[in-house]
């Protein structure tokens, strides 16, 4: 089980929060003029690494809110937890 | 290849069984060869026989990183049935399940099919009427699937708990009497042989680092060994799909997540069939080594870590305790976990990329086992004539594109 640091609460345990997958995926907001093809790029493709991952994370048995999380999907090492609009260290996408 | 028989069993014992040939060969990789097959788990090696057997095209290669079967065929908790809901599945599984029932004699190799029944649990209104429904659904493909009440239910599997008083009670199953279980290393180590038999090349300790791309199209892998020229390039990789496919600049709807098994100490036989609960998450069998062979879930986050959390293996024995609680006192063995790769809808994805002469069959999840020889067959289809097999057509890539998804997420949630 992972210690996750909730940045408004401290670290806690994996159970009390909720996985929300990749971080960073932007809702397009030109919607009308998007192709299927982006449209399907937004909604299911993911970058699924191996290695460094930005990931969002739901505190739902705490506070209730949603952060990021800098983590190493490899070795499940977490690298740091940043409040939403807080800067995050560069990520792939 | 010899062939095994009860004539080369008793001559092998007349020499104490040290005269028996090595299985397949462990050839240098050649500079070419019309397919490269990534990935030498069941999946691939199955590609690689059809392709030998059916299309005649042997000059291929299996690429494998590690050793044969040592992903999730190797880690995965056997179960086999076709019993999904939707047609383009049902025909999938249900293709795989005819070439299961005649498959160690296809192969002259044991892989222990053992059709003894599937059991699916219903715990609620809800579960009962998706089991109705499906149960209907199939019946209609042709594919056998049955209600029973719990009476029934306890009949057919005696050590089931089917008391009014637990939390989740047993309102019904669906038993599916064609499905069963089959020895998961022996389905590759058979196709392996079968394909070496026929001249495929089957390269362990082997990892593609890189899919060389020119003007569009893939023409060879970069592998820890050198570079290998392709005809046509198979992408096989389960829990790795989007870091192979990634070296081919193509992104996937797929993400990893660990899923975890465990065994018991062996027992005597005490356990006839295979119970699943999608609903309070727990599937048991025994194996034919006696051990008790349980599956739990995904851990919440993707990772390749191999690992997965205590509390979902907590999870699942809570669950199976309810159910069978003679299990009460069972020490636990080994437990372990395999890298799967979940597509949006839970099916699969077998067809042709962006990148000409790249081919994926990915995407199975947490249940693509019982699909091994039906995939395999379908993708040497695929492979051969650079077309799907009419099987394979619906599980493109395109359908997240054009939105005819296979949702058996929807259907059953999870599923092994
Ligand atoms: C715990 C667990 C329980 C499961 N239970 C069931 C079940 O009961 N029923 C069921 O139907 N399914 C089940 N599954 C799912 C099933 O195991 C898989 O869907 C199936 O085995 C996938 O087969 P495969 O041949 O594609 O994958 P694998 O056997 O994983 O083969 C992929 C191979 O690709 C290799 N590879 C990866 N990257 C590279 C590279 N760069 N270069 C070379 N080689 C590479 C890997 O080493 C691996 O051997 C379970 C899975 C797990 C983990
Ligand atoms: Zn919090």
């Amino acid at each position: 089980m992972l210690l996750i640091s909730c940045p408004y609460c401290g670290p806690r345990a994996e159970t009390e929060f909720r996985n929300g997958g990749e971080a960073g995926i932007v809702r397009p907001t030109r919607s009308a003029e998007m192709s299927d093809g982006e449209w399907a790029n937004y909604v299911f493709t993911r970058t699924n690494p191996k290695g460094r991952f930005h990931e969002r994370w739901c505190h739902v048995q705490g506070c209730g809110r949603w952060f990021t999380a800098v983590r190493d999907t490899v070795s499940d090492d977490f690298e740091g937890f940043h409040k939403v609009g807080e800067p995050v260290p560069e990520n792939g996408r | 290849m010899t062939r095994f028989s009860i004539f080369s069993l008793a001559k092998n014992a007349m020499t104490g069984h040290s005269k028996w040939p090595e299985y397949w060969r462990s050839p240098e990789p050649k500079p070419a060869y019309d397919v490269v097959i990534i990935g030498g788990g069941g999946h691939g090696l199955a590609t690689a026989y059809y392709l030998a057997k059916v299309h005649k095209i042997t000059n291929v290669a299996v690429i494998e990183r590690g050793w044969l079967g040592g992903g999730n065929t190797g880690r995965n908790t056997t179960i086999c049935r076709s019993n999904y809901l939707y047609d383009e599945s049902a025909a999938l599984y249900d293709h795989a399940m005819k070439l299961w029932e005649g498959l160690s004699t296809e192969l002259n190799y044991n892989v222990m099919f053992s059709q003894r029944g599937v059991m699916m649990l219903a715990h609620n209104i809800h579960d009962m009427q998706v089991t109705r429904r499906t149960i209907h659904a199939n019946r209609l493909n042709g594919v056998d699937n049955e209600l029973l009440t719990p009476e029934q239910a306890k009949e057919f599997c005696p050590p089931l708990n089917i008391s009014k008083d637990i939390r989740y009670p047993v309102m019904g199953a669906a038993l599916q009497r064609r499905g069963g279980t089959a020895r998961h290393d022996a389905v590759a180590w058979g196709y392996a042989r079968g394909a070496d038999s026929m001249g495929v090349d089957i390269i362990q300790n082997c990892e593609v680092t890189g899919i060389r791309v020119e003007q569009g199209r893939a023409v060879g892998v970069e592998t820890s060994r050198g570079f290998i020229k392709a005809g046509r390039i198979g992408c096989v990789a389960a829990g790795h799909s989007s870091v192979v496919a990634s070296m081919a600049g193509i992104q996937l709807p797929l993400e990893s997540f660990p899923l975890q098994a465990l065994v018991s100490e062996p027992v005597k036989p005490a356990f006839p069939c295979v119970v699943m609960s999608n609903t309070i998450h727990a599937y048991i069998s025994q194996s034919d080594k006696g051990e008790l062979v349980i599956g739990a879930g995904t851990d919440q986050f993707i990772s390749y870590s191999q690992r997965g959390g205590m509390q979902i293996i907590e999870h699942t024995l809570e669950a199976i305790l309810e159910l069978f609680p003679m299990f009460s006192r069972m020490r636990m063995l080994r437990s372990w976990g395999g890298i799967v790769d979940v597509t949006p809808d839970r099916s699969p994805i077998i067809g042709k990329t962006p990148v000409e002469n790249f081919f994926i069959n990915c995407g199975w999840g947490t249940g693509g086992f019982k699909a091994t020889p039906g995939s395999g067959h379908v993708f040497a289809h695929t492979l051969a004539t650079g077309e799907p097999h009419p099987i394979n057509a619906p599980f493109g890539l395109e359908r997240f594109v054009n939105g005819r998804l296979i949702d058996e997420a929807a259907a059953a949630a999870v599923a092994h």
